[in-house]
């Protein structure tokens, strides 16, 4: 298919499908996300969420931030949502009652919904191939709980249930690498991106719609109130995630790996690879870590994004 | 006397049920397979893959998603069906709260069976009992004619405009589910028709359009919102109100599938087998009031003024018909395939003491419950039922009010 071409005027010009006025956090990346990614949808499109901050802030009774149809119905289960839809668009369409030619289908789900509670859904959803765009909105923790950890909390984060404490110095687990499972699932897209590469972001999305079938998109979306940092520092931070390599933005196009945005740029010249302390010092969320004592964990944070950084570019065919 | 030709079909309830599904002209089904359910799934899978069916047949990897995909493919406009049993319906649980309130008409057949544990996969109604206050219609059938009959009408009673109600139909484990018995079935046209095309109410939309209730991008709405304490009370009171609406309903859709068909089930919430000169009557769901009919005839022949009151439709409890049915009688048992753990007795013996506390008659109501994890139930246990109901309609004295019978004790 060929790409789609726009630039930020055009793309500026494109109205609303996620309108403002919902009641999302200052500095919220998730908002972001649901706003580029509902505009990069090519038309007739309905949409999805699972229990989380996006459904609360975007659906209080009576209003609504949401200008094209939307359902949410529980947590764990809106990969289920979209096979569901899926399932009526076919069966309408073959006997004559869609008045569309296509509809697009994009779940969103946080991190809890996907990593945690929701995988079976998204499992079984991706095996039996229904079309339609899962988005990943991570922000690393159970920020609509307050902020608990979720297998795609980080190692060492702290969260109201990984505390940093005496003994146990924030989470002690690594990271589940959620896209790789879904990359496993041998879908037709598989996708990384970050709120700070938002042309990366929106073109990822329109090429989730357009693939035939199931496509992943991880979205890495800082949350202020739950990753303890500055309001005004969202986009910073998104950056410096990618920047440092801890995400790092890739696509899967029928299971080849390749490298996108910066990613690309930082393995052609490694010297602009950035320390992770360079990401972890702006977030209170890794405080504690900063202590001598913690020291160590610093270490093997940097050892782990050396290691995934690696593998990631063998899988590209680049080291 | 029935207005169309019928052919004769010898089906098993799992085979009848799927066989009115095929001709409801279905656009999704997304199941899970779990005994005694499991031929419901098989058979439709057949008629998918052969081409007798135009559905999408969504093969899901649990209950839970079962019931989600019915849900959204309901709210996208399409006609949906699922089946369960027992775990697979406890597993469900979370969405058929949500399937009501998100007013979704999804017809669901549950095959009852018993819950774990200990496993067991022999029928009694504890599985759609525990989902009592769940929002859904309840109906029960007594034989595989029945279940056949109710699936069709399930799906006219829960897409019904003013009702929108998630629909289940009961049909006993194995006692029903893997009996082969004599079914007429109607022709596919017929049933084509009088289930009709799915219509949408339309509903004020947040632009203050007046839209089709259901996900149209030309006309959005917003399904499943956050809904806090300034709204989700008056939501919630309507789920009543359709409840109560459904008694008409049920009862005119009822009506018009007996002149088709030539079959009726009482007044389509209950039927009452000679009833009307009892001076003592059990009342039960489901297949046991085969057993309990032929007991009944029996004791008639003795002269024993004994009856039946069958529930047919457990939600809306038709409380009208319970207290003109049973207020005069001079002793009632309610038969109950289920328990309440702590509570007294099981419970539709619950619901129908409740209707009957203020009847103008009140009579004595006395509990049994009986065929947990499918344990047999022979005619010797009615008649024991009725013998006791004798002895209490003649001392005017309740020994015993709940009884487990037909176990060790």
């Amino acid at each position: 298919m060929a790409e789609w071409k726009f630039t930020a005027k055009d793309f500026a010009q494109i109205p609303e499908r996620f309108s403002p006025g919902h009641r999302a956090c200052a500095g919220c990346g998730p908002a972001i996300v649901m706003r580029l990614i509902m505009k990069a949808a090519r038309g007739p499109v309905i949409a999805t969420n699972a229990t989380g901050c996006m459904e609360v802030v975007s659906t209080i009774y009576p209003y609504t931030a949401w200008k094209v149809p939307w359902i949410h119905t529980a947590f764990e289960n809106v990969a289920a949502n979209a096979a569901g839809i899926d399932a009526a668009l076919k069966a309408l369409k073959r006997k004559g009652r869609l008045k569309y030619e296509h509809v697009d289908v994009i779940a969103f789900g946080g991190d809890g919904g996907t990593y945690d509670i929701g995988i079976q859904a998204l499992s079984g959803a991706a095996e039996r191939g229904h079309d339609f765009l899962y988005v990943l909105y991570d922000n690393e923790a159970y920020m609509n709980t307050g902020i608990q950890r979720s297998g795609g909390t980080p190692l060492g984060a702290w969260t109201t249930t990984s505390p940093a404490g005496r003994v146990i110095p924030g989470k002690t687990q690594r990271k589940k690498p959620i896209a790789d499972i879904m990359v496993a699932h041998e879908i037709p897209y598989v996708a990384t991106a970050s709120v700070s590469e938002w042309k990366d972001l929106v073109l990822k999305a329109r090429k989730g719609m357009e693939v035939e079938g199931p496509a992943f998109l991880h979205v890495l979306a800082p949350c202020p109130r739950g990753w303890r940092h500055d309001t005004s520092k969202t986009i910073e931070i998104a950056r410096l995630a990618v920047d440092t390599c801890i995400f790092p933005l890739w696509e899967a196009d029928n299971g080849e790996y390749k490298l996108s945005s910066r990613s690309k740029v930082i393995a052609a010249k490694p010297e602009m690879k950035k320390p992770v302390e360079e990401y972890l010092k702006t977030q209170g969320r890794f405080r504690h870590l900063f202590k001598p004592e913690n020291k160590h964990i610093i270490e093997e944070i940097q050892k782990e994004v050396d290691r995934r950084w690696q593998k990631l570019l063998k899988l590209c065919g680049i080291a | 006397m029935a207005k169309v030709e019928q052919k004769v079909l010898p089906l098993s309830g799992d085979e009848a049920v799927a066989y009115a599904v095929k001709q409801c002209d279905v656009d999704v089904v997304a199941a899970y397979p779990i005994t005694p359910q499991t031929i419901i799934v098989e058979r439709f899978s057949e008629y998918v893959a052969n081409g007798e069916v135009d559905t999408e047949f969504v093969c899901v990897e649990s209950e839970h998603s079962a019931l989600t995909c019915c849900l959204t493919a309901a709210a996208t406009g399409a006609r949906v069906f699922t089946a369960t049993a027992s775990a697979g319906l406890a597993l469900m649980h979370e969405i058929l709260g949500v399937t009501s309130g998100c007013r979704a008409p999804v017809v669901m057949a549950i095959v009852n069976r018993a819950l774990s544990a200990p496993i067991n996969i022999h029928c009694d109604h504890s599985d759609s009992m525990a989902e009592r206050d769940m929002g859904w219609i309840h109906i029960y059938a007594e034989n595989s004619q029945e279940a056949y009959d109710s699936i069709i009408q399930a799906f006219k009673i829960a897409e019904h405009p003013e009702i929108l109600l998630p629909t289940l139909v009961g049909l006993d484990g194995f006692v029903l589910s893997h009996t082969l018995e004599n079914v007429n079935v109607l022709p596919d046209e017929t049933v084509k028709n009088f289930v009709g095309e799915r219509k949408f109410p339309l509903v004020k939309n947040h632009e203050g359009k007046m839209v089709p209730f259901k996900l149209d991008p030309e006309n959005p709405v917003t399904i499943g919102p956050l809904d806090l304490y300034d709204y989700y009370f008056e939501h919630k009171r309507q789920q009543e109100e359709a409840m109560k609406k459904a008694y008409d309903v049920i009862k005119r859709v009822h009506e018009e599938y007996a002149e088709l068909s030539g079959r009726r089930y009482g007044n389509g919430l209950v039927e009452p087998y000679r009833l009307e000169d009892a001076e003592i009557a059990t009342v039960c769901l489901g297949s046991t009031a085969g057993t309990v009919k032929a007991i009944v005839d029996e004791l008639r022949e003795k002269g024993v003024k004994v009856g039946l009151l069958r529930i047919r439709v457990f939600r809306p409890l038709p409380m009208e018909d319970i207290v003109k049915w049973l207020s005069d009688k001079k002793a009632v048992a309610v038969m109950d395939r289920a328990c309440s753990f702590g509570g007294i007795g099981g419970p539709l013996f619950h619901e129908i003491r409740h209707v009957l506390y203020d009847s103008p008659g009140r009579p004595p109501v006395v509990n049994y419950i009986y065929g947990l994890g499918g344990r047999d139930t022979p005619p010797n246990l009615i008649r024991q039922v009725y013998q006791e109901l004798q002895k209490i309609a003649e001392t005017k004295r309740i020994e015993q009010l709940v009884k487990f019978i037909g176990l060790r004790e």
